[in-house]
């Protein structure tokens, strides 16, 4: 080991002690070194952490309680959480988007855990429909929503959807154009884009749970339902639960699907979301400050709803 | 019989053999194959034809399933009108550098978190998993704030690739990737590089890296494929027509453009990420199920 520090000061040189005070003095530059290595090769994406989510999360509170006008920033208090929560679409956004969550509750959180469970079951054909379940995944959501748009939703019987509809004699709709067909449509078309990853992650839990458990529930004289019921569910539930909250809080954020099918608010407001809100506000009404109030809402309502949710399941464990 | 995985699901192997479940068997699996191959691969047979037809054709009622009188004019006006070719080329271009700056960037700091270990090395990590909890639309203000005016430095990134390159460095997930992949290298493997006289740069460049192949594999799939399909944040921070990305160049467009024309754009916008996809289908598998998700 090479000391390198200076000779020791204010003790006796030659005394007994000098010798441990070298090596703790050789051991306490070499961890300094060994720390400034450490920082070295961290400090990059540290910067970038900072800039761009740190920094921006204290900045967006910050800013929710400033008015910048003409280059000149004031302390305003909560004049844009009232200006905000008095925008005509404030609640209507939070409807239609706790609405759209819901619904796609029901068809994007079950769909994919069932498409998981017959999946496995197969012997044949397996990497193909796996490929295929996740294919529109693949797809950028801004070319998937063009094809919903003008070719799937087409309010005329030309449309794919009325169609089909058309063919099998059941009522066709004006799907975006209708204000009660906007959300089931919008959801419709996010789950068909994004099911993909959940079947895949499910499909990696259920190969985790061990043969023995069925063996033993059918000798119980379990059918294939009660199986999934005792067996398959109890012994996926912590990924049930951990993806239900990651879909919750990911489908909140809907924003792309009302952007580019229903140009934004759609027919009488029926797709106007917050996460819409805070883009128009923040882009076209050029009140950042009110944009980043309402980012600030969004973020305590779902951290509350998450810290709830975890404690809740917490508790059942 | 195909029996790759070998172990008990649901139905026993037993079952499946026998008369009647056999055939129940088979005929499920054509139902789903079917089905399945209908809902996914139906509308995007729609989207590539459909773009063939004329404009009277689409509008007609009921539609043809094979286009009439096909015109792939179509697609030579999406690819001429929209500027398809530099669209693609920009956000081929910041797919590519994002990849660079997270693999040098994240796999340096997922090393120093895994093996190098400095003080406040388990802070820095806890703050930066902590971001994953953060709704990305809650961050999206005061991050455009931010990248039109850098703090200290005072500088404006828009139209400047560094305005995606560097925001996709911070990726906690990915970083946690590495870090866990890192974890699971033997301690005795670093030490007895140590020993040979190796320094930290040096252990992670041969001993390291090569190892972890897989997992730069799949974190450098989803590094690609965020950018690829990112929307909104492309939008904001690229607002001159000669830096868009080609998802938002093709959404600028659609409202002045025949429709066919734009499906024809979104069609050619999404061959890359498909051709991408089925190349690496493996290792996306994988990356997904293995590698994210476990216990």
């Amino acid at each position: 080991m090479a000391l390198t520090t200076a000779p020791g000061t204010g003790r006796q040189p030659g005394s007994r002690q000098s010798l441990p005070d070298r090596r703790s003095r050789a051991r306490l530059g070499r961890r300094v070194r060994d720390n400034v290595t450490g920082h070295a090769f961290l400090i990059g994406a540290m910067l970038c952490f900072a800039l761009f989510a740190w920094y921006p999360m204290i900045r967006g509170v910050v800013m929710s309680f400033q008015r910048t006008r003409r280059g000149e920033t004031t302390w305003v208090g909560w004049d844009n959480y009232v200006r905000i929560v008095n925008d005509p679409s404030f609640w209507t956004a939070w409807k239609n988007t706790v609405y759209f969550t819901l619904l796609a509750l029901v068809l994007g959180y079950v769909v994919p855990f069932a498409v998981a469970i017959v999946l496995n079951e197969f012997r044949h054909a397996k990497g193909y429909l796996r490929v295929l379940v996740y294919l529109p995944v693949m797809l950028p959501p801004a070319s998937a929503l063009f094809l919903f748009k003008f070719y799937v939703y087409d309010p005329s019987d030309a449309g794919l959807f009325n169609a089909i509809f058309r063919a099998l004699h059941l009522p066709t709709s004006e799907w975006m154009q209708s204000s009660t067909m906007t959300m089931p449509a919008m959801v419709i078309a996010s789950t068909w884009m994004n099911m993909g990853g959940a079947v895949l992650i499910y499909l990696a839990a259920l190969q985790n749970i061990p043969g023995e458990l069925y063996e033993a529930a059918e000798l119980d004289g379990a059918g294939i339902w009660r199986r999934i019921v005792n067996v398959t569910i109890p012994q996926t539930r912590l990924i049930l639960t951990l993806m239900a909250m990651l879909q919750i809080v990911a489908t909140m954020q809907l924003f792309i699907e009302p952007l580019i099918l229903a140009n934004g608010a759609g027919t009488q407001d029926a797709a106007t979301s917050v996460a819409y809100l805070i883009y128009q506000h923040g882009f076209f009404q050029n009140d950042l400050n009110g944009a980043a109030a309402l980012g600030v809402i969004m973020l305590v309502a779902l951290g509350g709803f998450s810290a709830v949710y975890a404690r809740l399941a917490a508790r059942q464990d | 019989m195909a029996q790759d995985s070998g172990g008990r699901t649901l139905i026993s192997p037993a079952q499946l053999r026998r008369g009647r479940s056999k055939v129940v068997y088979w005929i499920l699996l054509f139902a789903v194959v079917a089905g399945f191959t209908l809902v996914f691969l139906g509308p995007l047979y729609w989207m590539v034809t459909g773009a063939l037809k004329s404009g009277q054709e689409i509008a007609q009622t009921p539609p043809t399933l094979v286009p009439n009188d096909p015109r792939p004019q179509n697609y030579a006006d999406a690819w001429t009108n929209l500027n398809l070719a530099k669209l693609l080329f920009n956000t081929f271009y910041y797919a590519t550098g994002a990849l660079l700056f997270q693999l040098v960037l994240d796999t340096a700091a997922a090393y120093a978190l895994s093996k190098l270990r400095p003080v406040l090395g388990n802070l820095i990590l806890g703050l930066m998993l902590a971001t994953l909890m953060i709704p990305a639309m809650v961050l999206i203000v005061p991050q455009y704030v931010t990248v039109i005016d850098l703090p200290i430095l005072h500088l404006n990134l828009l139209d400047s690739p560094f305005a995606i390159w560097l925001p996709a460095v911070a990726n906690a997930f990915n970083i946690f990737l590495l870090k866990r992949f890192f974890d699971a290298i033997p301690e005795d493997l670093m030490a007895a590089a140590t020993i040979d006289g190796a320094g930290p740069l040096r252990t992670l460049w041969s001993i390291v890296l090569p190892i972890s192949r897989p997992i730069l594999g799949v974190v450098s799939i989803f590094a690609v494929t965020a950018v690829w399909k990112d929307f909104l944040w492309p939008k904001l921070v690229m607002p001159s027509p000669e830096t868009r990305t080609v998802s938002v160049g093709i959404y600028a467009f659609s409202a002045g453009t025949p429709m066919n024309v734009v499906v024809a754009a979104a069609v050619i916008a999404a061959v890359p990420t498909i051709v991408f996809f089925l190349i690496f289908q493996k290792n996306i598998m994988s990356g997904l199920t293995s590698g994210s998700l476990k216990g």
